[in-house]
């Protein structure tokens, strides 16, 4: 009798637990995955002979990133007409 | 390493939409495709109408690219947000992830059919042989390749739109709202150049 009882208690507490699961809280954002890159490579800008294109004036040496850098930071400084007034 | 940015100076900004113009007759733009426009807020309000010139940002955790089904995104080790047209399916995803609006898509037929995602490239051309005439028929012009900056902030007549390394255009606008002490919030800059996990600044009259 004793054991019975133990057993039907037991059973509610299973049911309570499994009826009350679907009451829980979920995270309902998606944590993104980031995708690889799937398309053809591309070149760098700084690999591109200086002279290649007509109307520039920055100049580079081919393949040498941080002259490139240095070249458009130049040209990026002349957008700053108080170096240029004062 | 250069970390190349847009910064749009509300206060300089005079809706004469030069760099719209320069933009489409750079990469010589499709009818229908603006990759960039100037958006006027308060329009005809004395004191309260303010124009910024809006075009993709190359945001530095770009949503296009985690939306992207067929990842056709890249990011050049310059921090401009690149994508292979050759890949692409133009199913629009990016264009409803961008906060932006600049994913833009050409009539490709009949009954409202996209074709293949165009936006801004920041003037970086794409992947193709660069100043290739492939690159252009995709992309339009590369004049990073080129030594230059984006045309449409080269084309500015107020340099209210400022493009090249995020550090500089910083200082130039920095020096900029010291000298006429007002109008320091950059609208845009904290959505695209943010950190996700951090909430933008509630200061008053922030503009993220």
């Amino acid at each position: 009798m004793r054991t019975l009882s133990k057993l039907m208690l037991a059973g509610a507490a299973l049911a309570t637990a499994v009826g009350l699961s679907a009451c829980g809280e979920r995270e309902q954002v998606i944590v993104y995955k980031q995708g690889k890159y799937q398309g053809k490579p591309d070149t760098k800008p700084w690999e591109n002979d200086p002279d290649a294109s007509l109307y520039t004036s920055s100049k580079w040496n081919k393949g040498d990133q941080a002259s490139w850098e240095a070249a458009l930071r130049a040209r990026n400084l002349g957008q700053n007409e108080y170096s240029r007034v004062q | 390493m250069a970390r190349m940015k847009f910064l749009c100076d509300a206060e300089r900004c005079i809706e004469c939409n030069g760099c719209v113009t320069a933009c489409k007759n750079e990469n010589e733009v499709p009818w229908g495709v603006n990759r960039r426009r100037v958006v006027t807020i308060n329009d005809g309000v004395v004191g309260a109408e303010k124009s910024i010139s809006v075009a993709c940002m190359h945001c530095s955790d770009a949503p296009c690219m985690a939306v992207c089904p067929v990842d056709c995104f890249y990011r050049t080790d310059e921090g401009v947000v690149l994508h292979d047209k050759d890949l692409c399916i133009g199913c629009g995803y990016c264009f409803y992830a961008c906060p932006f609006g600049a994913p833009q898509f050409p009539q490709a037929g009949a009954f409202g059919l996209r074709g293949k995602m165009d936006k801004c490239t920041f003037c970086a051309g794409g992947p193709e042989k660069d100043l290739s005439k492939e690159e252009f028929a995709k992309y339009g012009s590369n004049r990073l390749a080129q030594g230059k900056l984006p045309a449409c902030a080269e084309m500015c007549s107020t340099k209210a739109l400022l493009a090249g390394d995020g550090d500089v255009i910083a200082d130039i606008y920095r020096q900029r709202v010291l000298k006429r002490g007002k109008g320091s919030e950059v609208w845009g800059w904290g959505t695209a150049y943010g950190k996700p996990d951090q909430k933008p600044a509630a200061q008053a009259g922030a503009k993220s």
